[in-house]
């Protein structure tokens, strides 16, 4: 899937390029095809409708963050908004007996998230940066209150539901069982994923690009950076207006909080922890979100607070995100020190391992006297019990933070060692980091 | 009628006040070090929380006195040991960071003092009403508040007017972008000023946290409205802050005060004149309409004068 | 004939301090026109009110007869002015086949598209490969613009500002902190890039402006003191008062 990394130009008229192009999403589509007859499971079908719906929304929130360098604190808004419409429309259609069946409505969605985008990008794109987020958190509280008094519309506190299987049959299917919606699901991740894609190969996408970079020289070559910023966000806002759609259809209804803040959080976590700066990174970020907020609900109580811990970790030592981090090795590898750079983090993982284990022991124990003080002190977290009144957890505690601190600094040196060490190979031989 | 006006004005400038303390940390920092800081309300709560714990422990003249300087002192050690190094990643990566921070601290919260409200009461000393007007016992909590936040302004207007660091603070906020060649202990001077803004935030959470809820859900809904108080001021100017604040926090309480409505102005809508939405817009009371003013002010001086009330620099 | 490029009587002040003063200044088309002056003279600033990056306090700018003074810098640049940086200003996170295709886009007629692949572009692709291969960038197209080492920026700077063909270049010291020989390598490529269009350039290489330039203007404390071919301002006595010395006149 190299071919999913944005800021690799493709050369012009080579001819290899362009069928590894089709190849990459050729193989896509039989995945997506045979999905189902892998994981033929009912729930695991559910998951992925998550996870896809989760996917175009973090792809069109990439579409401000990563290609244009807006960071909105308000992307649910538009994803809320095609949620709300699909709902309509599936009323809609039985009761007037519109021609219309359901693989349509994410349209609807879509057109939904793009009018409203429209509506309030003209102003939210004025300016870029910081200023951009603060209205974008501005307009976000605005909507999630309307919300709350237009109740015919947004149905108050409880939402709207809706049934799916009401709409005209489609081929005969009616969206009933599981696979079908599956598939409509696939269809569109399909579908809003390689429209993204196209888009950022544009011209349109590049001077996006040119405008996260530098929004004064953008001028001097003859475009206005407002009208790319507004363009961006109102791509961004029909695509997440498709993404909420599907969201609608999978869970037969909407609901305030599909606009709130909650949800725009998430998509601000998967896509950066994914990797802002490649067009798969927002991908590979929205199953690590579903998967991890699916997952750790299991092992622990306390498992956003990690995940905000995780996020702020990203930011601080690994701005790329996963997507970013991965592809950084690329360099390493073709000057041949990828090798000692994997050995360097093996080391470094066993004391970092002791100090995340003692730190996360110690979280335990006191949410366990802050949460649970009742209930039985030997408790049990990702798997391991242990006795949450008594002292020694303590002390393993603060011992395995101590040690893994130390001696993780120690081996973190080996690691940046290795990787100026690589650094200067490739500069000597003018490979490009 | 002008019993509530005069209640309502009073606790309204209380409550602007209460957003200044906040606000005004917030865009110095802005201004000065260029981090929007997300987290900012967060540690308004972190105060109010902490301020809780320890008049519990030792009284609330403690806490008012320790909540400030610990939370301050977190705010500092964020800003030496994690921001400075961020800010090479660019704006985009501190806002970021902070924005994640936000939820750390709302998570961290929840976990120490759960979901719920907690008993946060002011010292029983101030527990008796200071004057009355008319029927309403004005409680002398909330004239001690005002004579806390009162001294904070004053002080805050002497250190700025007089003091070296305070010319610092006057230049970045016109010239933002002359703050890099102020000098090689710049480092010291930006921690410290992000120190003092998280405490004043801090002090008050600790001076808030009696009267209005303390909660793990205080920060989010916050936030906003700051961010709202410091664009519709003004980017980098402390007088438009200080307006900004007043004017919402009056807005706000007036608003809340109200429950008139169209409904109540022209008599029920007619059952013949169309329904949806309709219905609703014509029966909401400006009471429900409260949390939506500050936000479409924003939008309001975003069209009609985007470098606000009484900015200098366009936002 | 209508000048390329004329400044009527401008005036710029930042708060009280006024840079700019009473500025008249009348470029012709297919001028190569120098300006010099010592630092803080206002050169750049000029600039920037010629290119629309700063709006003058009162006076007018006109390009090719029509006032551009007020408008935005695209606008400018849509009616065929260009200009380069003192502080060199590329997109930084870009590919160097990136960074001069997006300079080509819009005057390639692209505009906002979002409907065309850029690898179809033939006409943009080519004109990038050629701004590349002028700049002697082609080797190093798909290195991130802002690994380039010093001097390839520089190049890089000049070829987003010439890719889009604009009539009426104008370059902000283009060969600040170069050495000799990339000076003159810099030289040879601004006059070959620049034929038949018109050039102002700021430049401090007394050398490098006796050679390039049809005419030249000094400008010392936001008013321009002398103007006028290289002959005229060697001997005009106040610029040799004010800003050159007796040696560099010699020389
Ligand atoms: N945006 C600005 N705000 C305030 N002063 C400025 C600004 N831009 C330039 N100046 C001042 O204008 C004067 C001229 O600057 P400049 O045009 O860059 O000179 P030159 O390019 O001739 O060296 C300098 O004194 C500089 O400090
Ligand atoms: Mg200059």
């Amino acid at each position: 899937m190299t071919e999913l990394v944005s800021s690799a130009p493709m050369s012009r008229a080579v001819p290899g390029a362009r069928l590894r192009f089709y190849a990459a999403w050729g193989m896509v589509a039989v995945l997506l095809a045979a999905f189902p007859s892998i994981f033929t499971s009912a729930s695991s079908l559910t998951t992925f409708s998550l996870v896809g719906t989760a996917i175009i929304f973090a792809l069109s929130y990439n579409i401000l963050l990563g290609q244009t360098g807006l960071l909105s604190f308000g992307h649910a808004v538009y994803y809320g908004i095609g949620a709300f419409f699909a709902v309509h429309t599936m009323n809609l259609i039985p009761q007037y007996g519109l021609p219309v069946p359901l693989p349509l409505v994410p349209l609807i969605g879509g057109v939904a998230g793009l009018l409203l985008a429209i509506l309030t990008g003209w102003i939210s794109t004025r300016r870029a940066g910081t200023v951009f987020s603060m209205i974008s958190l501005g307009v976000a509280e605005l909507a999630v209150a309307l919300a709350l008094i237009l109740t015919d519309f947004f149905g108050g506190e409880d939402g709207i539901s809706t049934n799916r299987t009401k709409l005209p049959a489609w081929f005969g299917w009616h969206f009933g069982p599981q696979v079908q919606v599956y598939y409509l699901v696939a269809f569109w991740v399909f579908v809003s994923a390689l429209a993204m894609y196209a888009l950022t190969r544009t011209p349109l996408g590049k001077i996006c690009n040119a405008v996260r970079d530098n929004p004064e020289r953008v001028q001097f070559v003859g475009y206005d950076p407002h009208i790319v910023r507004y363009l961006a966000f109102c791509f961004a806002g029909l695509f997440a207006g498709i993404a909420g759609a599907l969201a609608a259809i999978s869970f037969e209804s909407a609901n305030f909080t599909d606009l709130g803040w909650v949800k725009s959080g998430a998509v601000i976590f998967s896509t950066y922890i994914g990797g802002t700066s490649i067009f798969a990174g927002p991908i590979v970020g929205a199953i690590f979100f579903v998967y991890l907020s699916l997952s750790l609900s299991d092992y622990t109580s306390v498992w956003q607070l990690y995940f905000g811990l995780l996020f702020i970790l990203v930011v601080r030592y690994a701005p790329g995100g996963i997507g970013g981090t991965l592809l950084m090795h690329r360099m390493p590898f073709r000057v041949g020190g990828l090798g000692r750079i994997l050995r360097t983090y093996a080391i470094a993982a066993v004391p970092t391992l002791m100090l995340v284990g003692g730190f996360v022991l110690a979280v335990e124990t006191i949410v366990h006297h802050t949460v649970n003080a009742n209930e039985d002190p030997r408790i049990k977290a990702f798997g391991v019990s242990f006795d949450a009144s008594s002292p020694m957890t303590w002390i393993v505690a603060g011992l395995l933070m101590l040690i893994g601190y130390f001696v993780g600094r120690l081996t973190w040196r080996g690691v940046t060692r290795a990787w100026d060490d690589a650094r200067t190979i490739a500069s000597e031989r003018g490979i490009p980091s | 009628m002008l019993e509530l006006v005069i209640i309502s004005a009073l606790n309204g400038v209380l409550y602007g006040l209460l957003l200044f303390l906040m606000a005004s940390g917030l865009t110095v920092v802005f201004s000065m070090l260029g981090v929007l800081n997300f987290a900012h309300a967060g540690f308004y709560m972190l105060g109010a929380f902490f301020g809780f714990q320890i008049s519990k422990w030792f009284g609330f003249w403690w806490a008012l006195l320790l909540a400030p300087i610990i939370v301050g002192l977190i705010g500092a050690a964020v800003e030496r040991f994690a921001l400075r190094d961020i800010h090479r990643s660019g704006h985009v990566a501190e806002l970021l960071f902070t924005f994640g921070l936000a939820y750390v601290i709302e998570e961290v919260v929840q976990i120490v003092w759960g979901k719920d409200p907690v008993d946060y009461r002011g010292p029983p000393s101030l527990d008796f009403p200071a004057f009355s007007i008319f029927s309403t016992n004005y409680p002398s909590y909330k004239v001690f508040m005002f004579a806390i936040s009162v001294a904070i302004f004053v002080a805050l207007l002497i250190v700025i007017k007089r003091s070296r660091i305070g010319l610092v603070v006057q230049a970045s906020l016109t010239h933002p972008q002359m703050v890099a060649h102020l000098g090689h202990n710049v480092g010291l001077v930006f921690t410290l000023v992000f120190g003092v803004g998280i405490g004043l935030a801090a002090l008050a959470g600790v001076i808030a946290g009696p009267i209005l809820q303390t909660q793990s859900n205080m920060a989010a809904s916050l936030i906003a409205l700051l961010f709202v108080i410091i664009v519709v001021g003004g980017l980098g100017s402390l007088a438009g802050a200080f307006v900004a604040s007043l004017l919402i926090g009056l807005i706000q309480t007036f608003a809340v005060s109200l429950d008139g409505s169209l409904a109540s102005l022209f008599g029920p809508l007619s059952p013949d004149a169309p329904q949806f939405l309709i219905r609703n817009i014509w029966t909401v009371t400006i009471a429900q309409v409260a949390p939506i003013i500050p936000y479409a002010l924003l939008i309001l001086v975003l069209i009609l004068r985007p470098m606000g009330l009484f900015g200098t620099r366009e936002t | 004939m209508i000048p390329a490029i004329e400044v009527r009587a401008v005036n710029k002040s930042f708060g009280n301090v006024e840079i700019i003063r009473n500025l008249n200044l009348r470029i012709e088309k297919g001028e190569r026109h120098a300006v010099i002056g010592p630092n803080g003279a206002g050169k750049s600033t000029t600039f920037n009110l010629i290119s629309g990056y700063l709006a003058p306090t009162s006076g007018d700018v006109l390009l090719n007869g029509q006032v551009v003074s007020g408008l935005p810098p695209f606008e400018i640049n849509r009616r065929g002015l260009s200009r380069s940086f003192q502080l060199t200003n590329v997109f930084a996170r870009m590919t160097v086949w990136d960074n001069v295709r997006c300079a080509v886009l819009w005057a390639s007629g692209q505009r906002y598209a979002f409907w065309k692949s850029m690898d179809d572009l033939q006409d943009v692709n080519e004109r990038t490969i050629r701004i590349l291969e002028d700049i002697h960038l082609a080797a190093r197209r798909d290195v991130i613009a802002g690994l380039l080492p010093y001097a390839e920026q520089r190049a890089l700077e000049i070829g987003i500002t010439v890719a889009g063909g604009s009539d009426v270049i104008i370059l902000d010291e283009p060969t600040a902190g170069m050495s000799r020989a990339e000076t003159d390598r810099a030289m040879a490529l601004i006059k070959r890039l620049t034929e038949e269009r018109t050039l102002v350039i700021v430049e401090h290489d007394m050398n490098v402006v006796f050679g390039l330039a049809d005419r030249i203007s000094v400008l010392v404390y936001g008013e321009i003191i002398a103007s006028g071919t290289p002959a005229e301002i060697r001997n005009d006595p106040r610029v040799k008062e004010a800003y050159l010395g007796q040696e560099a006149v010699d020389a």
